[in-house]
Protein backbone atom coordinates (compact mmCIF):
# COMPACT_ATOMS: atom_id res chain seq x y z
CA UNK A 1 0.00 0.00 0.00
CA UNK A 2 1.49 3.53 -1.36
CA UNK A 3 1.27 6.50 0.49
CA UNK A 4 -1.44 7.84 -2.13
CA UNK A 5 -3.77 4.64 -0.69
CA UNK A 6 -3.00 5.64 2.56
CA UNK A 7 -4.45 9.20 2.65
CA UNK A 8 -6.93 7.99 0.19
CA UNK A 9 -8.29 5.96 3.29
CA UNK A 10 -7.76 8.66 5.47
CA UNK A 11 -10.69 10.66 4.63
CA UNK A 12 -13.05 10.79 6.88
CA UNK A 13 -16.01 8.60 6.58
CA UNK A 14 -19.24 10.50 6.47
CA UNK A 15 -21.61 7.95 5.29
CA UNK A 16 -24.43 8.55 8.21
CA UNK A 17 -23.92 11.89 7.81
CA UNK A 18 -24.67 11.40 4.26
CA UNK A 19 -27.58 9.29 4.45
CA UNK A 20 -29.85 11.36 7.38
CA UNK A 21 -29.27 14.23 5.29
CA UNK A 22 -30.17 12.62 1.82
CA UNK A 23 -33.49 10.91 3.86
CA UNK A 24 -34.24 14.47 5.60
CA UNK A 25 -34.22 16.50 1.63
CA UNK A 26 -36.32 13.54 0.50
CA UNK A 27 -38.70 13.25 3.35
CA UNK A 28 -38.66 17.38 2.58
CA UNK A 29 -39.29 16.79 -1.45
CA UNK A 30 -41.86 14.57 -0.65
CA UNK A 31 -43.95 16.30 1.79
CA UNK A 32 -43.79 19.27 -0.67
CA UNK A 33 -44.86 17.25 -3.65
CA UNK A 34 -48.24 17.30 -2.21
CA UNK A 35 -48.47 20.99 -2.94
CA UNK A 36 -48.47 20.29 -6.57
CA UNK A 37 -51.64 20.52 -8.16
CA UNK A 38 -51.54 19.85 -11.96
CA UNK A 39 -55.67 19.50 -12.52
CA UNK A 40 -55.78 22.98 -13.77
CA UNK A 41 -53.46 21.85 -16.15
CA UNK A 42 -54.95 21.80 -19.71
CA UNK A 43 -53.85 20.83 -22.89
CA UNK A 44 -54.98 24.57 -23.42
CA UNK A 45 -51.37 25.83 -21.61
CA UNK A 46 -49.13 24.54 -24.24
CA UNK A 47 -51.02 26.58 -26.99
CA UNK A 48 -51.13 29.95 -24.43
CA UNK A 49 -47.24 29.25 -23.81
CA UNK A 50 -46.47 29.37 -27.58
CA UNK A 51 -48.47 32.35 -27.81
CA UNK A 52 -46.69 33.72 -25.13
CA UNK A 53 -43.18 33.01 -26.72
CA UNK A 54 -44.70 34.32 -29.90
CA UNK A 55 -45.39 37.86 -28.38
CA UNK A 56 -42.50 38.08 -26.13
CA UNK A 57 -40.05 37.61 -29.92
CA UNK A 58 -42.24 39.78 -32.18
CA UNK A 59 -42.89 42.96 -29.44
CA UNK A 60 -45.70 45.59 -30.80
CA UNK A 61 -42.82 47.46 -31.50
CA UNK A 62 -45.29 50.93 -31.89
CA UNK A 63 -45.84 50.84 -27.92
CA UNK A 64 -42.22 50.39 -27.68
CA UNK A 65 -41.11 53.50 -29.09
CA UNK A 66 -43.94 55.92 -28.74
CA UNK A 67 -43.03 58.87 -26.07
CA UNK A 68 -46.24 60.20 -24.79
CA UNK A 69 -47.56 58.84 -21.61
CA UNK A 70 -49.10 55.54 -22.70
CA UNK A 71 -45.55 54.43 -24.69
CA UNK A 72 -43.43 52.07 -22.68
CA UNK A 73 -40.46 54.83 -22.10
CA UNK A 74 -42.47 56.72 -20.39
CA UNK A 75 -44.17 54.07 -17.91
CA UNK A 76 -40.74 52.99 -17.54
CA UNK A 77 -39.45 56.41 -16.39
CA UNK A 78 -42.33 56.45 -14.51
CA UNK A 79 -41.50 53.10 -12.59
CA UNK A 80 -38.15 55.00 -12.18
CA UNK A 81 -39.57 58.24 -10.49
CA UNK A 82 -41.54 56.15 -8.21
CA UNK A 83 -38.10 53.70 -7.00
CA UNK A 84 -36.14 56.88 -6.42
CA UNK A 85 -38.64 58.92 -4.54
CA UNK A 86 -39.11 56.11 -2.68
CA UNK A 87 -36.44 55.38 -2.39
CA UNK A 88 -35.12 58.71 -1.01
CA UNK A 89 -37.46 59.31 1.15
CA UNK A 90 -36.52 55.90 2.82
CA UNK A 91 -33.21 56.10 3.39
CA UNK A 92 -33.60 59.74 5.13
CA UNK A 93 -36.50 58.00 7.61
CA UNK A 94 -34.59 54.90 8.02
CA UNK A 95 -31.26 57.36 9.56
CA UNK A 96 -32.70 58.12 12.63
CA UNK A 97 -34.45 54.84 12.96
CA UNK A 98 -31.12 52.94 12.51
CA UNK A 99 -29.40 54.95 15.16
CA UNK A 100 -32.27 54.30 17.96
CA UNK A 101 -31.74 50.74 17.35
CA UNK A 102 -28.28 50.09 17.17
CA UNK A 103 -27.30 48.96 20.50
CA UNK A 104 -24.00 50.59 20.95
CA UNK A 105 -25.50 54.48 20.71
CA UNK A 106 -28.97 53.84 22.67
CA UNK A 107 -29.81 51.93 25.72
CA UNK A 108 -30.90 47.94 24.65
CA UNK A 109 -34.17 47.99 25.49
CA UNK A 110 -35.00 50.64 23.26
CA UNK A 111 -32.86 49.47 20.60
CA UNK A 112 -34.72 45.95 20.93
CA UNK A 113 -38.05 47.51 21.02
CA UNK A 114 -37.29 49.69 17.74
CA UNK A 115 -36.02 46.35 15.91
CA UNK A 116 -38.98 44.31 16.88
CA UNK A 117 -41.55 46.97 15.30
CA UNK A 118 -38.78 47.06 12.11
CA UNK A 119 -39.29 42.98 11.76
CA UNK A 120 -42.67 43.77 11.69
CA UNK A 121 -42.30 46.64 8.98
CA UNK A 122 -40.00 44.09 7.00
CA UNK A 123 -42.50 40.96 7.11
CA UNK A 124 -45.80 42.85 5.49
CA UNK A 125 -45.07 42.11 1.74
CA UNK A 126 -44.84 45.56 -0.11
CA UNK A 127 -48.29 44.80 -2.07
CA UNK A 128 -50.14 45.17 1.16
CA UNK A 129 -48.54 48.43 1.85
CA UNK A 130 -49.72 49.13 -1.71
CA UNK A 131 -53.33 47.97 -1.26
CA UNK A 132 -53.12 50.16 2.09
CA UNK A 133 -51.86 53.55 0.84
CA UNK A 134 -54.17 53.42 -2.09
CA UNK A 135 -56.77 53.70 0.05
CA UNK A 136 -54.97 56.56 1.69
CA UNK A 137 -54.13 58.18 -1.55
CA UNK A 138 -56.11 57.00 -4.65
CA UNK A 139 -54.80 54.63 -7.02
CA UNK A 140 -51.51 56.36 -8.60
CA UNK A 141 -47.82 56.15 -8.72
CA UNK A 142 -47.83 58.27 -5.45
CA UNK A 143 -49.50 55.10 -3.72
CA UNK A 144 -46.21 53.32 -4.99
CA UNK A 145 -43.92 56.50 -3.49
CA UNK A 146 -45.17 55.80 0.13
CA UNK A 147 -45.33 52.18 -0.42
CA UNK A 148 -41.98 51.98 -1.96
CA UNK A 149 -40.45 54.34 0.89
CA UNK A 150 -42.05 51.57 3.40
CA UNK A 151 -40.20 49.08 2.10
CA UNK A 152 -36.88 50.74 2.07
CA UNK A 153 -36.95 51.80 5.56
CA UNK A 154 -37.27 48.36 6.81
CA UNK A 155 -34.48 46.72 4.82
CA UNK A 156 -32.42 50.05 5.12
CA UNK A 157 -32.33 50.60 8.75
CA UNK A 158 -31.25 47.04 9.32
CA UNK A 159 -28.26 47.07 6.77
CA UNK A 160 -27.63 50.55 8.18
CA UNK A 161 -27.30 48.94 12.10
CA UNK A 162 -25.17 46.81 10.56
CA UNK A 163 -22.53 49.60 9.62
CA UNK A 164 -23.56 51.70 12.47
CA UNK A 165 -22.63 48.85 14.86
CA UNK A 166 -19.30 48.10 13.04
CA UNK A 167 -17.89 52.06 13.46
CA UNK A 168 -14.29 52.22 13.82
CA UNK A 169 -13.92 53.95 17.37
CA UNK A 170 -10.50 54.18 17.48
CA UNK A 171 -10.63 56.67 15.45
CA UNK A 172 -12.82 58.87 17.73
CA UNK A 173 -10.26 58.23 20.24
CA UNK A 174 -7.37 59.76 17.82
CA UNK A 175 -9.37 62.60 16.86
CA UNK A 176 -10.05 63.84 21.38
CA UNK A 177 -6.34 62.91 22.22
CA UNK A 178 -5.47 65.71 19.60
CA UNK A 179 -8.14 67.58 20.78
CA UNK A 180 -11.04 67.36 18.49
CA UNK A 181 -14.68 69.13 19.83
CA UNK A 182 -17.26 66.56 19.40
CA UNK A 183 -18.64 67.84 16.41
CA UNK A 184 -15.41 67.60 14.86
CA UNK A 185 -15.12 64.06 15.72
CA UNK A 186 -18.88 63.44 14.25
CA UNK A 187 -17.56 65.78 11.15
CA UNK A 188 -14.03 64.09 10.33
CA UNK A 189 -14.64 60.44 12.56
CA UNK A 190 -17.99 59.21 12.05
CA UNK A 191 -19.11 60.81 8.79
CA UNK A 192 -16.51 59.96 6.45
CA UNK A 193 -16.73 56.17 7.90
CA UNK A 194 -20.81 56.01 7.13
CA UNK A 195 -21.66 57.83 4.44
CA UNK A 196 -19.77 55.78 1.78
CA UNK A 197 -21.33 53.05 3.12
CA UNK A 198 -25.23 54.30 3.88
CA UNK A 199 -24.88 55.92 -0.30
CA UNK A 200 -24.04 51.84 -0.94
CA UNK A 201 -26.44 50.90 0.50
CA UNK A 202 -29.27 53.21 -0.86
CA UNK A 203 -28.17 52.45 -4.55
CA UNK A 204 -28.66 48.82 -4.19
CA UNK A 205 -32.02 49.37 -2.16
CA UNK A 206 -33.16 51.62 -5.33
CA UNK A 207 -32.15 48.65 -7.45
CA UNK A 208 -34.54 46.94 -5.72
CA UNK A 209 -36.95 49.21 -5.40
CA UNK A 210 -37.29 49.32 -9.36
CA UNK A 211 -38.22 45.33 -9.25
CA UNK A 212 -40.72 46.02 -6.66
CA UNK A 213 -41.93 49.20 -8.20
CA UNK A 214 -42.44 47.05 -11.40
CA UNK A 215 -44.77 44.84 -9.90
CA UNK A 216 -47.02 47.20 -7.87
CA UNK A 217 -48.47 48.17 -10.63
CA UNK A 218 -50.87 45.41 -10.18
CA UNK A 219 -52.28 46.22 -7.33
CA UNK A 220 -53.02 50.21 -9.41
CA UNK A 221 -50.09 51.88 -7.64
CA UNK A 222 -48.42 53.43 -10.75
CA UNK A 223 -45.79 52.19 -13.17
CA UNK A 224 -45.53 50.02 -15.25
CA UNK A 225 -47.47 46.85 -13.73
CA UNK A 226 -50.73 48.08 -14.33
CA UNK A 227 -50.17 47.73 -18.19
CA UNK A 228 -49.07 44.82 -17.97
CA UNK A 229 -51.46 43.29 -16.16
CA UNK A 230 -54.11 44.59 -18.95
CA UNK A 231 -52.57 43.27 -21.53
CA UNK A 232 -52.10 39.92 -20.02
CA UNK A 233 -55.73 39.46 -19.07
CA UNK A 234 -56.89 40.94 -22.78
CA UNK A 235 -54.43 37.97 -24.14
CA UNK A 236 -52.14 40.58 -26.03
CA UNK A 237 -48.81 39.07 -25.72
CA UNK A 238 -47.51 41.26 -28.31
CA UNK A 239 -47.65 44.24 -25.52
CA UNK A 240 -47.03 41.97 -22.80
CA UNK A 241 -43.66 41.11 -24.72
CA UNK A 242 -42.79 44.77 -25.53
CA UNK A 243 -43.60 45.83 -21.84
CA UNK A 244 -41.41 42.93 -20.91
CA UNK A 245 -38.58 43.43 -22.76
CA UNK A 246 -38.36 47.37 -21.86
CA UNK A 247 -38.73 45.81 -18.09
CA UNK A 248 -35.79 43.52 -18.12
CA UNK A 249 -33.23 46.12 -20.31
CA UNK A 250 -34.19 49.21 -17.93
CA UNK A 251 -33.24 46.46 -15.52
CA UNK A 252 -29.84 45.10 -16.35
CA UNK A 253 -29.23 48.76 -17.52
CA UNK A 254 -29.38 49.93 -13.40
CA UNK A 255 -28.34 47.23 -12.30
CA UNK A 256 -25.26 47.31 -14.25
CA UNK A 257 -24.72 51.58 -13.66
CA UNK A 258 -25.65 50.00 -9.69
CA UNK A 259 -22.68 47.55 -9.25
CA UNK A 260 -20.32 49.94 -10.94
CA UNK A 261 -21.29 53.18 -9.19
CA UNK A 262 -21.48 51.01 -5.83
CA UNK A 263 -18.00 49.39 -6.30
CA UNK A 264 -16.55 53.28 -7.02
CA UNK A 265 -18.07 54.19 -3.80
CA UNK A 266 -16.51 51.35 -1.43
CA UNK A 267 -13.65 51.09 -3.07
CA UNK A 268 -12.83 54.54 -3.49
CA UNK B 1 -17.60 79.40 -6.39
CA UNK B 2 -14.90 79.13 -3.33
CA UNK B 3 -16.74 75.48 -2.32
CA UNK B 4 -15.82 74.16 -5.38
CA UNK B 5 -12.54 75.17 -5.65
CA UNK B 6 -9.08 73.18 -5.27
CA UNK B 7 -7.20 73.73 -2.21
CA UNK B 8 -4.04 72.36 -1.20
CA UNK B 9 -1.35 72.33 2.10
CA UNK B 10 2.20 73.24 2.23
CA UNK B 11 4.13 70.97 3.87
CA UNK B 12 7.14 71.93 6.49
CA UNK B 13 9.58 70.02 3.59
CA UNK B 14 7.94 72.31 0.81
CA UNK B 15 5.89 69.18 -1.17
CA UNK B 16 2.29 71.06 -2.11
CA UNK B 17 -0.27 68.37 -1.59
CA UNK B 18 -3.65 69.42 -3.25
CA UNK B 19 -6.92 68.57 -2.06
CA UNK B 20 -8.68 66.21 -4.10
CA UNK B 21 -12.00 68.05 -5.13
CA UNK B 22 -14.94 67.38 -4.09
CA UNK B 23 -17.50 65.55 -6.05
CA UNK B 24 -20.50 66.14 -3.30
CA UNK B 25 -21.88 69.39 -4.70
CA UNK B 26 -22.30 68.10 -8.34
CA UNK B 27 -24.05 64.99 -6.99
CA UNK B 28 -26.36 66.75 -4.80
CA UNK B 29 -27.45 69.00 -7.68
CA UNK B 30 -27.82 65.61 -9.93
CA UNK B 31 -30.38 64.39 -7.07
CA UNK B 32 -32.18 67.53 -6.12
CA UNK B 33 -32.63 67.72 -10.22
CA UNK B 34 -33.86 63.85 -10.35
CA UNK B 35 -36.03 64.67 -6.75
CA UNK B 36 -37.82 67.51 -8.70
CA UNK B 37 -38.35 65.38 -11.72
CA UNK B 38 -39.87 62.66 -9.47
CA UNK B 39 -42.05 64.44 -7.43
CA UNK B 40 -44.13 66.23 -10.87
CA UNK B 41 -44.26 62.86 -12.62
CA UNK B 42 -45.64 60.75 -9.39
CA UNK B 43 -47.65 64.04 -8.34
CA UNK B 44 -46.06 63.67 -4.50
CA UNK B 45 -48.40 65.70 -2.63
CA UNK B 46 -47.54 66.23 0.93
CA UNK B 47 -50.70 68.00 1.84
CA UNK B 48 -52.48 64.75 0.63
CA UNK B 49 -50.42 62.85 2.56
CA UNK B 50 -50.58 64.89 5.90
CA UNK B 51 -54.42 65.30 5.34
CA UNK B 52 -54.91 61.67 4.54
CA UNK B 53 -52.61 59.39 6.20
CA UNK B 54 -55.39 59.06 9.19
CA UNK B 55 -57.05 56.51 7.06
CA UNK B 56 -53.67 54.50 7.02
CA UNK B 57 -54.04 54.21 10.81
CA UNK B 58 -57.71 53.52 10.75
CA UNK B 59 -56.66 50.35 8.58
CA UNK B 60 -53.76 49.67 11.10
CA UNK B 61 -56.18 50.03 13.77
CA UNK B 62 -58.59 47.61 12.07
CA UNK B 63 -55.97 45.01 11.88
CA UNK B 64 -55.52 45.08 15.73
CA UNK B 65 -56.86 42.58 17.86
CA UNK B 66 -56.57 39.71 14.67
CA UNK B 67 -59.40 37.58 14.14
CA UNK B 68 -58.34 34.97 16.65
CA UNK B 69 -61.21 32.50 14.72
CA UNK B 70 -59.81 33.14 11.82
CA UNK B 71 -56.79 31.04 12.17
CA UNK B 72 -58.26 27.52 12.03
CA UNK B 73 -58.33 28.20 8.00
CA UNK B 74 -55.13 29.57 8.16
CA UNK B 75 -52.75 26.40 8.51
CA UNK B 76 -53.38 24.68 5.42
CA UNK B 77 -52.76 27.70 2.90
CA UNK B 78 -49.59 28.53 4.99
CA UNK B 79 -48.35 25.41 4.69
CA UNK B 80 -49.35 25.21 0.95
CA UNK B 81 -47.04 28.16 0.51
CA UNK B 82 -44.12 26.87 1.94
CA UNK B 83 -44.58 23.67 0.26
CA UNK B 84 -44.48 25.82 -2.85
CA UNK B 85 -41.48 27.67 -1.91
CA UNK B 86 -39.72 24.53 -0.14
CA UNK B 87 -40.21 22.51 -3.84
CA UNK B 88 -39.43 25.37 -6.29
CA UNK B 89 -36.37 26.44 -4.36
CA UNK B 90 -35.18 22.62 -3.99
CA UNK B 91 -35.56 21.99 -7.78
CA UNK B 92 -34.29 25.27 -8.32
CA UNK B 93 -30.92 24.75 -6.59
CA UNK B 94 -30.56 21.81 -8.06
CA UNK B 95 -31.15 22.91 -11.64
CA UNK B 96 -28.89 25.84 -10.61
CA UNK B 97 -25.45 23.90 -10.27
CA UNK B 98 -25.60 22.48 -14.30
CA UNK B 99 -26.31 26.20 -15.20
CA UNK B 100 -23.59 28.03 -13.39
CA UNK B 101 -21.10 24.95 -14.40
CA UNK B 102 -21.84 25.75 -18.43
CA UNK B 103 -21.66 29.92 -17.04
CA UNK B 104 -18.21 30.20 -15.12
CA UNK B 105 -15.74 31.00 -17.94
CA UNK B 106 -12.23 29.39 -16.23
CA UNK B 107 -13.88 25.75 -16.93
CA UNK B 108 -15.92 26.41 -20.01
CA UNK B 109 -13.76 26.44 -22.91
CA UNK B 110 -17.05 27.62 -25.36
CA UNK B 111 -16.51 31.65 -24.84
CA UNK B 112 -20.35 31.59 -26.67
CA UNK B 113 -21.60 28.58 -24.15
CA UNK B 114 -20.16 31.02 -21.73
CA UNK B 115 -22.16 34.15 -22.59
CA UNK B 116 -25.15 32.43 -23.80
CA UNK B 117 -26.05 30.49 -20.48
CA UNK B 118 -24.88 34.22 -18.62
CA UNK B 119 -27.42 35.97 -20.12
CA UNK B 120 -30.78 33.45 -19.91
CA UNK B 121 -29.33 33.72 -16.08
CA UNK B 122 -29.56 37.35 -16.32
CA UNK B 123 -32.60 37.54 -18.13
CA UNK B 124 -34.45 35.09 -15.65
CA UNK B 125 -32.98 37.19 -12.67
CA UNK B 126 -34.78 40.64 -14.29
CA UNK B 127 -37.95 39.07 -14.69
CA UNK B 128 -40.26 39.47 -11.45
CA UNK B 129 -41.33 36.44 -9.61
CA UNK B 130 -45.09 38.22 -9.33
CA UNK B 131 -44.77 38.67 -13.58
CA UNK B 132 -44.00 35.30 -13.73
CA UNK B 133 -46.07 33.59 -11.49
CA UNK B 134 -48.82 35.35 -13.66
CA UNK B 135 -47.52 34.08 -16.84
CA UNK B 136 -47.37 30.43 -15.26
CA UNK B 137 -50.83 31.15 -14.29
CA UNK B 138 -51.79 31.03 -17.72
CA UNK B 139 -49.73 28.00 -18.58
CA UNK B 140 -50.47 25.59 -15.28
CA UNK B 141 -53.94 26.85 -14.52
CA UNK B 142 -54.44 28.72 -11.11
CA UNK B 143 -52.99 26.94 -8.39
CA UNK B 144 -49.55 26.26 -6.07
CA UNK B 145 -48.23 24.67 -9.47
CA UNK B 146 -47.73 28.79 -10.99
CA UNK B 147 -46.13 29.66 -7.70
CA UNK B 148 -43.67 26.72 -7.85
CA UNK B 149 -43.03 27.18 -11.57
CA UNK B 150 -42.47 30.97 -10.45
CA UNK B 151 -40.48 30.79 -7.75
CA UNK B 152 -38.34 27.77 -9.60
CA UNK B 153 -37.50 30.16 -12.15
CA UNK B 154 -36.27 32.75 -9.78
CA UNK B 155 -33.88 30.24 -7.06
CA UNK B 156 -32.55 29.03 -10.43
CA UNK B 157 -31.26 32.69 -11.82
CA UNK B 158 -30.22 33.85 -8.67
CA UNK B 159 -28.52 30.46 -7.03
CA UNK B 160 -27.20 30.04 -10.80
CA UNK B 161 -25.64 33.76 -10.27
CA UNK B 162 -24.02 33.31 -7.35
CA UNK B 163 -22.70 29.95 -7.64
CA UNK B 164 -20.94 30.81 -11.36
CA UNK B 165 -19.17 33.77 -9.20
CA UNK B 166 -18.03 31.52 -6.61
CA UNK B 167 -16.86 28.92 -9.13
CA UNK B 168 -14.72 31.89 -11.05
CA UNK B 169 -13.51 32.83 -7.82
CA UNK B 170 -12.60 29.24 -6.63
CA UNK B 171 -9.12 28.01 -6.15
CA UNK B 172 -8.07 26.49 -9.32
CA UNK B 173 -4.41 24.70 -8.79
CA UNK B 174 -6.50 21.25 -7.71
CA UNK B 175 -8.55 21.49 -10.51
CA UNK B 176 -5.90 21.52 -13.02
CA UNK B 177 -3.74 19.29 -11.34
CA UNK B 178 -6.54 16.59 -12.09
CA UNK B 179 -6.31 17.48 -15.55
CA UNK B 180 -3.47 16.85 -16.22
CA UNK B 181 -3.81 13.81 -13.97
CA UNK B 182 -6.17 12.92 -16.74
CA UNK B 183 -9.79 13.54 -15.02
CA UNK B 184 -11.98 14.91 -17.46
CA UNK B 185 -13.08 18.19 -17.09
CA UNK B 186 -16.18 17.05 -15.22
CA UNK B 187 -14.68 14.85 -13.38
CA UNK B 188 -12.13 17.11 -12.51
CA UNK B 189 -14.58 20.00 -11.50
CA UNK B 190 -16.38 17.57 -9.55
CA UNK B 191 -13.70 16.73 -6.96
CA UNK B 192 -11.39 19.98 -6.52
CA UNK B 193 -14.16 22.48 -7.11
CA UNK B 194 -17.47 21.37 -6.10
CA UNK B 195 -15.90 20.54 -2.01
CA UNK B 196 -14.93 24.29 -2.26
CA UNK B 197 -18.07 25.33 -3.44
CA UNK B 198 -20.49 22.89 -1.57
CA UNK B 199 -20.69 25.17 1.88
CA UNK B 200 -21.55 28.79 -0.04
CA UNK B 201 -23.94 26.75 -2.72
CA UNK B 202 -26.10 24.98 0.13
CA UNK B 203 -25.71 28.41 2.39
CA UNK B 204 -27.34 30.27 -0.55
CA UNK B 205 -30.10 28.17 -1.43
CA UNK B 206 -31.00 28.01 1.80
CA UNK B 207 -30.87 31.82 2.20
CA UNK B 208 -32.65 31.87 -1.10
CA UNK B 209 -35.96 29.36 0.14
CA UNK B 210 -35.77 32.06 3.23
CA UNK B 211 -36.50 34.96 0.86
CA UNK B 212 -39.17 32.78 -1.16
CA UNK B 213 -41.31 32.02 1.94
CA UNK B 214 -41.95 36.23 1.71
CA UNK B 215 -42.29 35.95 -1.81
CA UNK B 216 -44.64 33.25 -2.42
CA UNK B 217 -47.10 34.54 0.15
CA UNK B 218 -47.80 37.38 -1.92
CA UNK B 219 -48.00 35.29 -5.08
CA UNK B 220 -51.62 33.96 -4.14
CA UNK B 221 -52.52 37.41 -5.10
CA UNK B 222 -51.95 36.64 -8.98
CA UNK B 223 -53.52 33.17 -8.06
CA UNK B 224 -50.83 31.11 -7.98
CA UNK B 225 -51.82 29.36 -4.62
CA UNK B 226 -51.17 29.73 -1.07
CA UNK B 227 -51.49 32.43 1.57
CA UNK B 228 -51.75 34.83 -0.79
CA UNK B 229 -55.49 33.99 -2.29
CA UNK B 230 -56.50 34.47 1.44
CA UNK B 231 -54.56 37.67 1.98
CA UNK B 232 -55.87 39.06 -1.74
CA UNK B 233 -59.46 37.90 -0.74
CA UNK B 234 -59.55 39.32 3.02
CA UNK B 235 -58.26 42.71 1.63
CA UNK B 236 -60.77 42.93 -1.38
CA UNK B 237 -63.65 42.72 1.10
CA UNK B 238 -62.10 45.02 3.81
CA UNK B 239 -61.91 42.71 6.42
CA UNK B 240 -58.46 44.17 8.39
CA UNK B 241 -59.26 41.98 11.34
CA UNK B 242 -58.61 38.58 9.07
CA UNK B 243 -55.90 40.65 7.09
CA UNK B 244 -54.15 40.99 10.26
CA UNK B 245 -54.49 37.78 11.41
CA UNK B 246 -52.63 36.46 8.40
CA UNK B 247 -50.28 39.13 8.67
CA UNK B 248 -49.73 38.32 12.18
CA UNK B 249 -49.02 34.40 10.94
CA UNK B 250 -46.87 35.31 7.94
CA UNK B 251 -44.95 37.58 10.71
CA UNK B 252 -44.45 34.32 12.58
CA UNK B 253 -43.90 32.07 10.30
CA UNK B 254 -41.06 34.23 8.69
CA UNK B 255 -39.25 34.82 11.59
CA UNK B 256 -38.61 31.07 12.61
CA UNK B 257 -38.01 29.97 9.39
CA UNK B 258 -35.34 33.23 9.28
CA UNK B 259 -33.90 31.79 12.28
CA UNK B 260 -33.62 28.48 11.34
CA UNK B 261 -31.86 29.36 8.53
CA UNK B 262 -29.59 31.19 9.81
CA UNK B 263 -28.91 28.75 12.29
CA UNK B 264 -27.79 26.15 10.00
CA UNK B 265 -25.87 28.88 7.53
CA UNK B 266 -23.65 29.45 10.27
CA UNK B 267 -23.44 25.89 11.04
CA UNK B 268 -22.22 25.32 7.22
CA UNK B 269 -19.81 28.30 7.13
Amino acid sequence: MNTVEKQLLNEPKRIVQNVITAVIVIVFLMWSLTAVDLSNFTSNGVDIAKNILHGIVTPNTDLLFTFNTNGVPYLLLETMAIAFLGTIVGAILAIPLAFLSASNIVPKPIAFIIRLLLIFVRTIPAIVYGLMFIRVTGPGPFAGVLTMALTSIGMLSKLFVDIIEDLEVNILESLESIGCTTFEKIRYGIIPQLSAMFLSVAIYRFDMNLRDAAILGLVGAGGIGAPLIFAMNGYKWSEVGSILIGLMVLILLIEFFSNKIRNKIVRG
Amino acid sequence: MNMLKAKSITLPNGKIVPFKRSKAPWIILALLICFYYSVQITGFDLQILTKRIGQFWVIIGDMIPPNWNYLNKLWQPLFDTIKMSLLGSLLGSVFALPLAYFASSNIGKNQFVVTATKFILSLLRTLPTLVAALIATFIFGIGTMAGTVAIFLFTIAYVGKLLYEQIENADLKAFEAMQSMGHSTFSAFRYAIMPQIMPNYLSNSIFCFEGNVRYAAILGYVGAGGIGLLLNESLGWRNYANVGMILLLLAVAVFIIENASEYLRKKLL
